[in-house]
């Protein structure tokens, strides 16, 4: 492959106007969050030639936002969706058909909750469905019990409550979050109700309504903008299954490809990344990743996030805006990992800013386990 | 007893319709490669593991292992208000597969549900066309 490092940046972010409760469209919440993303990089609609989205189609969008884009990608996988894109994005622009990508997300989670019925002949309609497999609870619910089989109950309940309860202290320093102002102590969290055992109301993402966007463009324009560009240096994907029943490992990801080909393009390893950023549509979800992506072996998830290691003063710095578990999750996470990413790389996230970060690591899940995006996020 | 049925029903595909007609019968039928010798769930002409053509029916024993589960205290979908709580469940057949089924068993906590309990097909008649394999305690 050739050598794509670096040659593209992102240059704008910004979540919709309001995020949490909104009575909006998903559309207007696409159409807000690229109106402040493009305000944010300094640039207008008319320079966006690169229209990527996954939940809608381009066609709608592009019709609502008024743009005739050169280059197009739906490129719908779950919440890892926009993840992908960036690696697109990257693709696209060295490719020359378009220069500028705007991605957009926009999801009326909470006051618009939907339960997909799919195409009858996908596996998940025909076999799974029928018998309550609806939802990601239930099924990240069956991972993380296979988990804890094989790991051990005890420890792997100390691990997702560490993951939990360090979440929300990051929360806790977020103006946007929806926990902003409610901690969680290890009681709240042993102590709250089930959801699907083994998960905890505290092991499931939030269900908000919330849209995202950001801005790619060529490093040399990225330059010329008014934001410190943060260039795109690794970034990889994959996918492994479409339903969970088909999942040949319960407890490892495609982060164990997507990771190591996104670090390797970017030149960079595991231990010279200052900011983690993890889907967590669950706690479990948290532990795999690491896993998977090779922070520590099989199975040393719990022990690699004990005493709070992943909590503001921490040492290993990890999901730093509060996270799907406690800052906002719309039905497709991933959007919200980029915007957090570039904040803190630019170091505008006030009281929950990093010491200096230079690189960040970004990973995202889609689907039931199904499908990661891996990208390497860096600052001169 | 006379409410209609209102879970999530499957739609029989024309790769699908034998093991749907099957289960009807209270039978549990796989595919399975003639080229690698695998049975695979769910039933597709083409097998996914080595993407051959040479694939058949064969009945499963019903037999099989509880793989992982999960009990839903929060139900999904309106139907399944009733019954909560409810087991999720993977269960790996005798022939090798892993199949996503619902654990049949009076009072489901996780002392019950022991990973590796051995367990056997039962099939509830949710519909006159429809019979939806789930499994029990062996």
């Amino acid at each position: 492959m050739a050598d794509l490092s670096k040659s593209v940046a992102i240059v704008g972010v910004a979540e919709s106007d309001e995020i949490g409760r909104v009575e909006k469209s998903n559309l207007q919440l696409h159409a807000e969050s690229a109106y402040n993303a493009l305000e944010d990089a300094g640039l207008s609609m008319k320079d966006v030639n690169g229209l990527m989205t996954a939940g809608t189609s381009t066609i709608n969008l592009g019709e609502y936002l008024g743009i005739n884009p050169t280059y197009t990608d739906t490129t719908a996988v779950g919440g890892s969706s926009f993840i992908i894109h960036i690696a697109h994005a990257v693709a696209a622009i060295n490719a020359g058909y378009c220069d500028t990508v705007l991605v957009t997300h926009g999801e009326a989670g909470r006051s618009a909750r939907s339960r997909a019925g799919g195409n009858a002949s996908d596996a998940g309609p025909q076999y799974e469905s029928p018998y309550g497999f609806i939802g990601a609870p239930i099924n990240y619910a069956m991972a993380a019990r296979r988990y804890m089989h094989m790991y051990g109950e005890r420890r792997v309940r100390q691990g997702m409550a560490e993951v939990a309860v360090a979440t929300r202290k990051w929360a806790n320093l977020n103006p946007k979050a929806y926990f902003k102002d409610t901690p969680m102590s290890f009681d709240d969290y042993h102590n709250s109700r089930w959801i699907s055992w083994p998960f905890h109301l505290p092991d499931c993402c939030l269900v908000t309504d919330a849209g995202g966007a950001y801005v790619v463009t060529t490093a040399e324009k990225a330059r010329d903008l008014p934001k410190k560009p943060v260039y795109v240096l690794g970034a990889a994907e994959g996918h492994s299954h479409g339903v969970l029943s088909q999942m040949k490992n319960l407890t490892r990801t495609w982060a164990r490809y997507s990771g190591p080909a996104a670090l390797q393009m970017a030149g960079v390893t595991h231990d010279d990344i200052d900011l983690a950023m993890i889907y967590d549509s669950f706690t479990y979800t948290v532990l795999a990743t690491l896993e998977s992506l090779g922070y520590c072996e099989p199975g040393e998830g719990p022990d690699f996030v004990a005493n709070q290691r992943t909590a503001p003063g921490g040492d290993f710095a990890m999901n730093t805006s509060g996270g799907g578990l406690s800052y906002t999750h719309s039905g497709m996470y991933g959007m919200f990992l980029v915007l957090e990413a570039v904040r803190q790389l630019r170091g505008e996230t006030g009281e929950r800013q990093l010491d200096d970060p230079k690189l960040c690591l970004i990973n995202g899940t889609g689907g039931s386990l199904s499908s990661t995006g891996t990208v390497v996020l860096g600052i001169d | 007893m006379t409410q209609a049925y209102n879970k999530p029903l499957p739609t029989p595909q024309v790769e699908s319709d034998v093991y749907w007609q099957k289960a009807k019968e209270h039978e549990l039928w796989l595919r399975s490669c003639n080229s690698c010798g695998n049975a695979y769930f769910y039933p597709r002409d083409i097998s996914p593991c080595c993407f051959s053509r040479d694939t058949e029916w064969v009945q499963a024993s019903g037999k099989a292992t509880l793989y992982t589960y999960g009990i839903v205290e929060r139900a999904p979908h309106p139907g399944f208000v009733g019954d909560v709580p409810f087991v999720t469940a993977l269960v790996e057949l005798d022939e090798g597969p892993i199949m996503p089924t619902n654990i049949v068993i009076e009072n489901p906590t996780p002392e019950n549900l022991v990973i590796g309990m051995p367990l056997e097909v039962v099939f509830e008649d949710v519909t006159d066309e429809i019979s939806l394999p789930k499994f029990k305690p062996a």
